[in-house]
C-alpha cells in the first residue's frame, strides 16, 4: 500500500561502497565565499574549509552550536580526512548565506520514496530515515541544527569529503611545485612530504595553489582502520571559554544606542490585544516606547530591567475569543472521544492488521503524554535594526541561521537581499529555536520596524518563554494485543491522536505477525513543535510501556519477552543485552528497589536503558541508576557522545518525573522553573553509558536517548511497586505504600 | 546620585536606582556578559556571583545593597589563569551549551571554599542550580576530581 511520503536518506552500505561526495562547490564559487568569509592571509580552498598562509585551518560550520559537541566532531571529520595538524585546526560558524547551506547535503542523499511502503525499505537503509529532514525538499535553503544530523549528515557527506578532497588538492599543488607525480608523496601533520626526497611542503605555504585546482567530489576517503581523530575522544573546543564566560550568545549582542524591549503576548494562544494603558507607564525611567503588535505589547526602554518592569505594570487587555474556555481536561476529553467515536485513519497494516483482533481476548491499553515546554536555559530574544535605508540586520540564536534570515526578510515583508542575519551560539535549543517556532523573531523584527534607526533587544522573560513556547504535544495512545499460545503477541494495533502527518516513529521493530498504525486527528489552540526527539519521545514511552505489559501479562522476564521478538534485529537485540548485562539484569535488589527497561530507534541510533529506582514507603520516587547501551555505528567523540547519552537522561528524567505543561482558560498555566521542575544534581542518578560500535552508518547522537528515558522509568516504578504509570508525568501519580495497597 | 560597585577588583560609578537588580547592572552597565539571566526570580543560579565570598543569585540582589562588597564574576574568576574550579570542569569535558556554567562554577567554587572535600550528598544540597543540558554528572565528577585532590594533599 501507498503510505505518505516519506524520504530516505542514502548512506554507506555495510560494504562502506556508497560514500560519495555531494556538496562541493565548483571552484568558481571561492570567489564569492571569500568575498563573504575569508580574512587576510586566508582562503577556501574547497566547500567549508579555509588554510591561512600560517598553517591555521578553519572549519566552517552550517550549524549553530547549541551544546551538543558537533563543531568539534565536524572539525575531526574534516581534519582526519585533511591530514591536519590538529592543533591549528579551528571552527567557524557559517555566514547565514546561501552558499553555506546545508541542505544540498541532504539533497544529494534524498530519495523520495512516497511510493512504497514502509516494510518494503531495505532493511540497511531503515537505519538511515531522518523524521525531521521529511520535508527536506522544501527546505533546501537551509542550516537546520535538527533531526540529529549534525554529525551523520553534514559530517559524512560534507566535512569528511571536503577534507580529501583538499587534501588531494594540496597533493596536486605539491607534485606541480615538485615536479614529481602525486603517488610520490604523502601526507601527515598538515605537511605534504616528498617520500622520495624527503622534501616536505607546509600545508599553509600551499593553500593559495591548491585553491587554483578544482575539488574532486569523490576523493578517496580513508579507511576506518587508519583513522587517527575519528573515534577519539577529543576534547571539545568550545569549553574553554565556555568555563570562562567568554562565549557571546544571542542575549548578549549589544549595539550603540540600543533599547531593550519586554514583550507581554495574550496569555491565550491566537488573542488579540484589545488595548494597553500607555499613559500608565509611558513617563516611568527609561521608557523610550511602547509598540502595540496584533497580538503582543512590547515595552522599550534604556535598560531591560526598566522594561521588564514597566511591562509587568503595563495595563494590557487581551481577547482570548473562542479559546478562552480550553483546558487541559476539556482537550484530553476530545482526544479520548476521537479514538472512541472519530474516523481512524489507517497508517499501515501488517498482516492482517487489526482484523486479526476477533475472537480473541484483547489487552487493551491508553496511553497518554502531556504538553511539554523546551525551557532552554537562554530564554528566547533577538536584537534587530532596521536601519532607514530599509534594510535589516538581525542577531540571534536559532537552529537555522539561513533559514531565519528568510523568516525575518518575510516578517520585515522585505527582500531577502535586504536582509543580514548574525547566527549566535544558543543556550540550549531542544527544538526551541527550529523553524517553525520563531515567534521571537517576529516580535523583535516588527518591534524593530516600528522605530527605525533604532536597534532593540527582545528578551522574553522566563514566563513569557514558558507560556509562549511551541509545545511537544499532548497525545494520547490506545494500544491492543492478543497474545498467541507461545504468549508473544499475535496482534498490535496502536491508534492514537495526531495533529500532523501518521509518525513512523509509532511502527514497531519487534516481530509481531499483524500490525495496524491508525491516526486521528485532534486539532487545538495550543501551538507545537518538535521537541528533543519529536515524535519518538511519544511513542518510546507508548511502544515500551505496552511491551512491558504484555510480558507482565504473559508472565515473563521482560528482558527475555522482548529479545525473543528481535531475534531477525541483530543490533537491537545486542544493544538490548548489553544495557541488560551491564545493569546486572536480574541480579536481587534491595527492598522498595526495581529494575526496568526500554528499547528505542530513532535517527539511525539504538539505544537501551536500564533504570534502578527506589519507591519510599511515602512514594517518592529515587532513581538511582541509568545503564546505557548505544548503537550509532561509530562515535565520532565518544566523550562527546557519552555526554549526549547522559544530558538526555537527564533531560528525558525531567520530562518523565516531572514535565506538564496544562491548559486553564486557554492558556498555559506554569510560569518558571518552581511550577515547571526539573531534574537538579540531587535527583541525578549515576549514569553509566556503554558505546557498542557496528557497521551501520552513523546515526545521531543529541536526541536519541531521550525517547527509551521514560518507560525504563515508569517500567522500573512498576518491577518496584507493581503499579503501572500510564500518563505522564510520575509526579501526578501517588506511590504511597498505603495507597498502593488500598 | 551614582552607586558605587567593587566589581572584579575595581571600582565602577553607576548612575542607576538602588533598586535595580544586580544582575543587569553587571550584565548592562559594565558589560560583564559572562553573568546570564535565567528565570528571573532567583531559582535557576544562572546568574549567580560571588558578593564577598558568597554565591548570591543576582538577578534578586537590588544593586543598592551591595554597595560597599566585595563583588566578583566569572570574569574575575580565572582573571590571573584559571582557577581549579575552571580547569576540573576543562578536564572533566562539564559544559554543553555553556549557558549555565558562569552560575554554576561561581555557586560551586564559593561552596568549596567552606567544603573543601564535599560528599556528594553535601554537594547535591547545596547546589541547587539547574542545567538543562544535563551536566549534573560531569559536575559531580569534576567536583569529586577536587575533593579527591584535598583529601589527598591533606594526608
Amino acid at each position: 500500500m501507498i503510505t505518505r511520503r516519506k524520504f530516505l536518506i542514502g548512506t554507506a552500505t555495510a560494504a562502506g561502497a556508497l560514500v560519495v561526495g555531494y556538496g562541493l562547490w565548483p571552484s568558481r564559487r571561492l570567489a564569492r565565499a571569500n568575498l563573504l568569509d575569508a580574512k587576510s592571509g586566508e582562503r577556501f580552498v574547497a566547500s567549508w574549509i579555509k588554510i591561512a598562509d600560517d598553517g591555521t585551518i578553519t572549519v566552517v560550520i552550517p550549524h549553530c552550536d547549541i551544546g551538543t559537541g558537533t563543531y568539534t566532531s565536524l572539525c575531526q571529520m574534516a581534519a582526519e580526512e585533511l591530514d591536519a595538524d590538529w592543533s591549528k585546526v579551528r571552527a567557524e560558524t557559517a555566514p547565514a548565506d546561501p552558499l553555506f547551506a546545508n541542505g544540498p547535503l541532504a539533497e544529494g542523499f534524498v530519495l523520495d520514496i512516497r511510493h512504497m511502503s514502509a516494510d518494503s525499505i531495505p532493511n540497511f537503509l531503515q537505519g538511515a530515515t531522518r523524521n525531521t529532514f521529511r520535508t527536506i525538499a522544501e527546505y533546501m535553503d537551509m542550516q537546520m541544527t535538527g533531526g540529529s544530523s549534525a554529525v551523520s549528515m553534514t559530517g559524512v557527506y560534507g566535512m569528511r569529503v571536503a577534507g580529501a578532497a583538499v587534501r588531494e588538492m594540496l597533493v596536486k599543488a605539491a607534485g606541480t611545485r615538485g615536479s614529481a607525480p602525486a603517488d610520490e608523496f604523502r601526507t601527515e601533520m598538515s605537511q605534504v612530504i616528498h617520500m622520495p626526497s624527503g622534501k616536505s611542503f607546509t600545508y599553509g605555504e600551499l593553500a593559495a595553489e591548491a585553491a587554483q585546482y578544482s575539488p574532486s567530489s569523490h576523493p578517496k576517503l580513508k579507511a576506518k582502520s587508519d583513522y587517527k581523530l575519528i573515534g577519539k575522544p577529543i576534547a571539545r573546543m568550545d569549553i574553554p571559554a565556555k568555563v570562562q564566560g567568554a562565549v557571546q550568545y544571542g542575549i548578549d549582542t549589544k549595539l550603540p544606542g540600543m533599547w531593550y524591549g519586554a514583550i507581554r503576548i495574550s496569555p491565550v494562544f491566537g488573542g488579540k490585544l484589545v488595548s494597553a494603558n500607555e499613559e500608565a507607564v509611558a513617563h516611568w525611567p527609561g521608557v523610550k516606547k511602547i509598540v502595540k503588535l496584533d497580538d503582543a505589547v512590547v515595552v522599550l526602554a534604556d535598560r531591560f530591567w526598566r522594561a521588564n518592569r514597566a511591562v509587568d505594570a503595563l495595563p494590557s487587555v487581551f481577547d482570548g475569543a473562542a479559546n478562552s474556555q480550553v483546558s487541559s481536561k476539556t482537550i484530553l476529553d476530545r482526544h479520548l472521544t476521537a479514538l472512541k467515536d472519530g474516523k481512524i485513519k489507517q497508517d499501515l497494516k501488517v498482516g492482517q492488521g487489526a482484523a486479526a483482533l476477533t475472537n480473541a481476548t484483547v489487552i487493551e491499553r491508553v496511553y497518554n503524554v502531556p504538553y511539554l515546554a523546551h525551557a532552554p536555559m537562554e530564554p528566547v530574544n533577538a536584537t534587530a535594526l532596521y536601519k532607514n535605508d530599509g534594510t535589516l540586520e538581525v542577531w540571534a540564536g536559532t537552529q537555522d541561521g539561513l533559514g531565519s534570515r528568510a523568516f525575518c526578510a518575510k516578517a520585515a515583508g522585505i527582500h531577502l537581499d535586504k536582509v543580514a542575519f548574525h547566527l549566535l551560539p544558543s543556550g540550549g535549543g531542544f527544538g526551541r529555536r527550529l523553524p517553525g517556532l520563531w515567534n521571537f523573531l517576529t516580535y523583535t523584527v516588527k518591534t524593530a520596524m516600528a522605530v527605525p534607526g533604532v536597534p532593540v533587544k527582545v528578551i522574553f522573560s522566563r514566563e513569557q518563554e514558558m507560556q509562549h513556547d511551541f509545545y511537544r504535544p499532548n497525545v494520547t495512545s490506545r494500544l491492543k494485543a492478543v497474545l498467541a499460545a507461545n504468549s508473544a503477541p499475535s496482534v498490535w494495533v496502536n491508534d492514537y491522536t495526531t495533529n500532523e502527518d501518521p509518525n513512523e516513529e509509532a511502527h514497531i521493530f519487534y516481530a509481531v505477525p499483524n500490525q495496524d498504525y491508525g491516526t486521528v486527528k485532534v486539532e487545538t489552540h495550543v501551538p507545537t513543535g518538535p521537541w528533543r526527539s519529536v515524535e519518538a519521545s511519544w511513542h518510546g514511552f507508548f511502544t515500551e510501556s505496552f511491551i512491558d505489559e504484555l510480558a507482565h501479562q504473559a508472565k515473563r522476564d521482560p528482558l527475555e519477552y522482548r529479545s525473543a521478538l528481535l531475534q531477525d534485529k541483530p543490533r537491537h537485540l545486542a544493544t538490548l543485552k548489553l544495557a541488560a548485562d551491564k545493569a546486572g539484569w536480574g541480579q536481587p535488589l534491595p527492598a522498595n528497589r526495581g529494575r526496568g527497561l526500554a528499547i528505542t530507534q530513532c535517527f539511525g541510533t539504538i539505544v537501551a536503558h536500564v533504570a534502578e529506582v527506589e519507591v519510599a514507603d511515602d512514594g517518592t520516587v529515587k532513581v538511582h541508576r541509568f545503564t546505557t547501551a548505544a548503537d550509532c555505528g561509530m562515535a565520532v567523540n565518544p566523550n562527546g557522545f557519552r555526554a549526549q547519552m547522559e544530558s538526555a537522561v537527564i533531560f528525558g528524567l525531567s520530562a518523565a518525573l516531572f514535565g506538564e505543561i496544562t491548559i486553564d482558560r486557554g492558556a498555559v498555566v506554569q510560569e518558571n522553573f518552581p511550577d515547571y521542575p526539573v531534574v537538579h544534581l540531587a535527583d541525578c542518578p549515576e549514569i553509566d553509558v556503554h558505546i557498542r560500535e557496528s557497521d551501520a552508518p552513523l546515526g545521531g547522537a543529541g536526541e536519541p536517548g531521550i525517547p527509551p528515558v521514560a518507560p525504563a522509568l515508569t517500567n522500573a516504578i512498576f518491577a518496584a511497586t507493581g503499579v503501572r504509570i500510564r500518563e505522564l508525568p510520575v509526579k501526578n501519580h501517588s506511590l504511597a505504600k498505603a495507597v498502593r495497597q488500598s | 546620585m551614582g552607586i558605587r560597585l567593587k566589581v572584579n577588583g575595581v571600582i565602577h560609578e553607576v548612575d542607576v536606582e538602588s533598586d535595580a537588580p544586580l544582575l543587569w547592572v553587571i550584565r548592562d552597565e559594565l558589560g560583564l556578559t559572562g553573568t546570564k539571566f535565567g528565570c528571573g526570580i532567583a531559582v535557576c543560579g544562572a546568574c549567580t556571583v560571588h558578593v564577598n565570598g558568597q554565591a548570591m543569585r543576582s538577578c534578586r540582589v537590588p544593586v543598592g545593597s551591595v554597595a560597599d562588597a566585595q563583588i566578583t564574576t566569572i570574569e574575575g574568576l580565572g582573571a590571573s589563569g584559571l582557577n581549579a574550579v575552571q580547569q576540573a570542569w576543562i578536564e572533566q569535558q562539564v559544559p554543553q551549551c555553556g549557558y549555565c556554567q558562569s552560575g554554576m562554577i561561581m555557586a560551586v567554587s564559593a561552596f568549596l571554599a567552606s567544603h573543601p572535600a564535599p560528599s556528594d550528598e553535601q554537594l547535591a544540597e547545596a547546589i541547587t542550580n539547574i542545567c538543562r543540558c544535563g551536566t549534573y554528572p560531569r559536575i559531580r565528577a569534576a567536583v569529586r576530581s577536587l575533593a579527591s585532590s584535598k583529601r589527598g594533599g591533606a594526608s
